[in-house]
């Protein structure tokens, strides 16, 4: 026990900022992300913000968690309640036994007060009137100053703090100095007169040594780079700018001639993500490649174009940073609501290549193979990340690169190989494997042809005969389900810790998941491991699915199946393509706009298992576990589960 | 847009080019449009525009979007690549495409409903952007495919095949280019090939996004008394106000209208656009008096032809974007990637 009362949890809290969005608190927050980073603790960071420009309230949560859980808490440790409007709600969300930092400049309302928690004031407004001039100032350095108070109450090494402003400011010695200062107010008044360090507190680890933070837009940006993308086009959407805002800025960097000015990429701001998609599949076409991020609105006014691109068969890669739907939904809320929409995007029969990345480390893997993928199956993929991934910041290990790869462009055939054939035509499978050979406007006469939209025969031909046209589609519909074996694989863990699919396992039960789930899923795995469950786990990473997803269906009884969306859209989708059984696959549904976080996992998996039939128990829990008995039978349904909506704290 | 093959049989005393080539290799397939129908002038126009010009064949990219008018880009240079794209949306396909490749010639062909009223958007922002192609509307204010219905194009009072009179003001697509900024705009009339080949070759070597509103007539659901846009009201209300000539290789400067009213305008690869003013009070390269005067034969009820607004040659999209010079679709990857050192480098700001 600590002196101030509860057990002592080092490196392991949460903390929810609570501000007023505009203000500059978002650099504040990065700061303290950052020195936690640097004092080698895991750390995650999570925006919680409105679909506006200034004045509404907003949230920065800090997790920091020695054994690198990345997932959303389930609990805030200590509010830092900055913003009047928000108090109550920001009071209210603390967990008993926690601490509500605020500014005691003014003294708080007696209703908002609470026995169970503890309050800790600091007259942070004041003592940036007394100290620093003109209002703008006063509001940067209140920021700073609670970061000061924070530095205190959770023992973080001031040095470090020091140390980062220093490299920020460098060539500003009077930022320095006033950011030194709001520093020192917030410390010092905590040092004197609260009860520093509280039992939550930072204690310095190696557990963040080759590991950076990064964004999953940053990331992906990153990896279109990397992949060679030259043409990018794009209409501005939330949560999906920062993806070409960060891919402007790599190329600004490593993309233009230092003499000449001249520029190895173009970026093209559509007027509206029809024309985005449009553009993306004429330079891909032409033989660029080229890639477009964007949001659910923005799917579906591409939709009709990705159907051409399906069947003329054009390259093209789409970014799906998910937002809250339907319509224009909650727009800087995070959801899982466009799987199904991208696996079958535009009218008639089509399917699509999607990969799934479930953190920042994937999103560059999975951007650099997205490219590859469309090549070489000429066809859209789609990156399906959302707003928590794409905007949030995580920590992941260090990036590599091999500097041997090179880009699979698939089969385009050069004047040379075309020289060499008696005639050329756009959509003859001479190797057997449904995908065609295609050619580049501008090579060789020899490869001209038509690409159109429209009923085509194998040759390229303008066709309306049922037998031409089935030819065509059901070749693509191999070629496309062919891509099965090239999307990343799932991933596995095994009750017992093993990753391999082929590993035998005596669980039952299993869980499916996708995205960033991930990481609250892993989280829930421990506790019911902990309590006694053995249950394995499997994470989709790519459509169309393997065999793997449903041998791993198929060897277990019942299958959890959770993800962020009302309608259960993976279970759907699994249910789709793999032809399982509907009562196998359980839905666990959180679909609020908020991160997944472990007690939806644990609730749902543990709320079920206590209702299952006597008969067998003996797989599931083990004795000891606080699992009530239940004569009752009942029956395994896919009814939902939705604990989200009432464990979640409504924005 | 069949691929009912031609015969392939050539008279040996053919006329060929300097690229050894005759007007057969600048032809495309069987037209299955109605016999009579305008576009096929325009696609006979572009067979000769290109063989004169002695274009590569493959160095051109024919993009288009749905309707009569886009099935056009099948029916000439069956040697270049085309793209039917969806309704509307070519503008936006034909910019990705000039975007990867700087070097293949860009044409879109296109018609009212296609660029006035489904993708009256996209024909809006390609001319902001000035992509560098010539962009041909096959302007015959009616949709045929569908039997018969107005057009956004369709004049007031112009009359339907069943006698009905249109009652929406139409848009001019030759007024809305100038008022964004087009550097290139002309109208000229399918039947007119005298006057439409010189434009495409000077709209094709134009550097930027050169407009021509080509009145096409539907011969089947547009070509009776009352319609604005048929043969004989196009023949009797046309009035040329500025005649056009391409001068491939130039050998002397004019100044801007001497005697005879004749001036030049140099364009980058030294050939030359030489305009002739027929109406006295014409200026083509004034914009705020080219719309004063569209406005006026409009309200007369004159259809202005010729090349109807030039700018000397604007920044096209490249220059604008300051893209490199090379083709973006032919970098060579080692140039695009930075690599293992650089991506450690970036990551250590990210600590």
């Amino acid at each position: 026990m600590s002196r101030n009362g509860g057990p002592l949890r080092p490196n392991d809290f949460a903390i929810k900022i609570g501000t007023v969005n505009g203000t500059g608190s978002a650099s504040a927050n990065s700061l303290l992300l950052q020195a936690l980073f640097r004092v080698g603790v895991p750390v995650s960071g999570k925006n919680i913000f409105p679909s506006n420009i200034q004045g509404l309230p907003t949230w920065y949560e800090i997790r920091v968690s020695g054994d690198g859980y990345a997932a959303r808490s389930p609990e805030v440790d200590i509010s830092v309640a900055m913003n009047p409007e928000s108090y109550s709600r920001d009071i209210a969300e603390v967990r008993q036994g926690g601490w509500i930092l605020h500014d005691s400049t003014r003294p708080l309302e007696t209703r908002l007060l609470r026995e169970d928690a503890t309050f800790l004031g600091v007259p942070l407004a004041r003592m940036c009137l007394e100290h620093f001039e003109g209002a703008r100032t006063r509001i940067l350095m209140k920021n700073i100053a609670y970061v000061g108070a924070l530095v205190a109450l959770l023992d973080i090494e001031i040095e470090v703090v020091h140390g980062m402003i220093e490299e920020k400011f460098g060539t500003k010695p009077h930022l320095i100095e006033a950011n030194f200062k709001a520093l020192a107010l917030g410390r010092d008044h905590a040092l004197e007169h609260l009860p520093c360090p509280l039992p939550i507190r930072v204690s310095r680890l190696d557990a963040t040594r080759d590991h950076v933070i990064v964004t999953g837009n940053t990331a992906a940006a990153l990896g279109c780079l990397y992949a060679g993308a030259t043409v990018g086009a794009w209409y501005p959407i939330t949560p999906a700018t920062s993806l070409m805002d960060a891919f402007t800025a790599f190329c600004r960097r490593f993309r233009v001639d230092p003499e000449t000015g001249e520029r190895d990429y173009l970026v093209l701001q559509a007027e509206d993500e029809l024309a985005a998609a449009g553009m993306v599949i004429g330079a891909s076409w032409m033989g660029a490649r080229a890639f477009t991020p964007t949001s659910g609105p923005g799917i579906s006014l591409m939709s009709e174009f990705i159907g051409f691109a399906y069947y003329g068969e054009v390259p093209a890669v789409f970014f799906d940073v998910q937002r809250t739907g339907p319509s224009t939904g909650m727009p800087t809320r995070t959801q899982q609501g466009d799987l199904l929409l991208c696996a079958y995007a535009s009218h008639g029969d089509t399917k699509h290549i999607a990969l799934y990345p479930a953190d920042p480390a994937e999103c560059f893997d999975f951007a650099v193979r997205a490219f590859d993928l469309a090549d070489r199956f000429q066809t859209p993929v789609f990156v399906v990340s959302d707003l928590d991934i794409g905007m949030n910041d995580w920590m992941i290990p260090e990036l590599g690169w091999d500097d041997d790869f090179r880009p699979d462009r698939g089969k385009v055939l050069d004047a040379e190989e075309l020289a060499k054939l008696d005639r050329f035509h756009r959509y003859l499978d001479s190797d057997g494997d449904g995908i065609p050979y295609r050619t580049l406007p501008g090579v060789d006469a020899k490869g001209a042809y038509f690409t159109r939209g429209a009923g085509h025969d194998r040759y390229g031909g303008y066709t309306e005969d049922s037998d031409a046209y089935r030819d065509v589609v059901d070749r693509i519909a191999r070629k496309v389900d062919s891509a099965a074996d090239a999307v990343p694989a799932p991933y596995f863990r095994l009750a017992g810790g093993a990753h391999e699919a082929s590993r035998s396992s005596t669980a039952r039960f299993g869980i499916v998941s996708v995205g960033g789930c991930h990481w609250a899923v892993l989280e829930a795995l421990d506790v019911l491991e902990a309590r006694g469950h053995q249950i394995d786990y499997m994470r989709v990473r790519g459509f169309p699915f393997s065999d793997e997803v449903s041998d791993f269906i198929d060897a277990r009884e019942l299958l959890f199946v959770v993800e962020q969306n009302r309608d259960a859209q993976l279970r759907s989708l699994l249910l789709l393509e793999t032809g399982c059984a509907a009562e196998k696959l359980r839905p666990v549904l959180d679909y609020g706009g908020q991160p997944l976080a472990r007690n939806t996992v644990v609730d749902a998996v543990e709320e079920f298992v206590r209702k299952e039939p006597s008969g067998s128990r003996e797989a599931v829990p083990r004795s000891g576990d606080p699992v009530p008995d239940s004569a009752d039978p009942v029956p395994i349904a896919p009814e939902p589960v939705q604990t989200s909506s009432l464990s979640n704290p409504a924005p | 847009m069949s691929y009912i093959a031609k015969p392939v049989a050539r008279h040996p005393a053919l006329k060929r080019n300097a690229l050894g080539l005759t007007m057969r290799d600048y032809e495309g397939v069987m037209s299955t449009l109605c016999a009579g129908c305008g576009h096929d002038s325009v696609t006979a126009a572009f067979v000769q525009a290109f063989f004169e010009l002695g274009t590569e064949p493959h160095r051109v990219a024919k993009m288009s979007g749905i309707g009569c008018s886009s099935k056009t880009p099948a029916y000439f240079l069956g040697g270049a690549h085309g793209f039917n794209s969806v309704h509307g949306r070519m503008p936006s396909v034909a910019t990705g495409a000039n975007a990867a490749n700087r070097d293949v010639t860009t044409v879109g062909v296109s018609g009212d409903g296609d660029s006035l009223s489904i993708g009256l958007g996209q024909f809006c922002h390609a001319v902001r952007r000035n992509v560098d192609m010539l962009y041909i509307l096959e302007n015959n204010g009616v949709y045929g495919l569908t039997k018969g219905q107005f057009s956004a194009s369709s004049d007031l009072g112009s009359k339907s095949k069943r006698g009905v009179a249109n009652e929406h003001q139409p848009i001019d697509a030759v007024t809305l280019a100038i008022t964004l900024g087009a550097s290139f705009v002309a109208r000229s009339f399918s039947g007119d090939k005298e006057q439409l080949v010189p434009l495409m070759k000077a709209g094709l070597t134009h550097r930027g996004f050169a407009f021509i509103d080509v009145i096409s007539p539907c011969v089947t659901f547009n070509d009776h008394e009352g319609s604005t846009k048929s043969y004989v009201h196009t023949r009797e209300h046309g009035h040329e106000v500025v005649a056009t000539d391409f001068v491939p290789l130039r050998s002397e400067i004019t100044a801007a209208y001497p005697e005879g009213g004749v001036r030049d305008v140099l364009l980058h690869d030294g050939s030359a656009i030489r305009l002739r003013k027929v109406a006295e009070d014409y200026e083509p390269a004034d914009r705020v008096e080219a719309l004063k005067f569209l406005g006026g034969a409009q309200a007369r009820g004159e259809i202005a032809t010729g090349l109807l607004y030039l700018a000397e040659e604007g920044r096209d999209m490249h220059v604008l974007e300051r893209t490199t010079a090379n083709p973006l679709a032919q970098l060579p990857f080692e140039r695009l990637c930075p690599g293992g050192e650089a991506l450690a480098d970036i990551q250590r700001e990210w600590r």
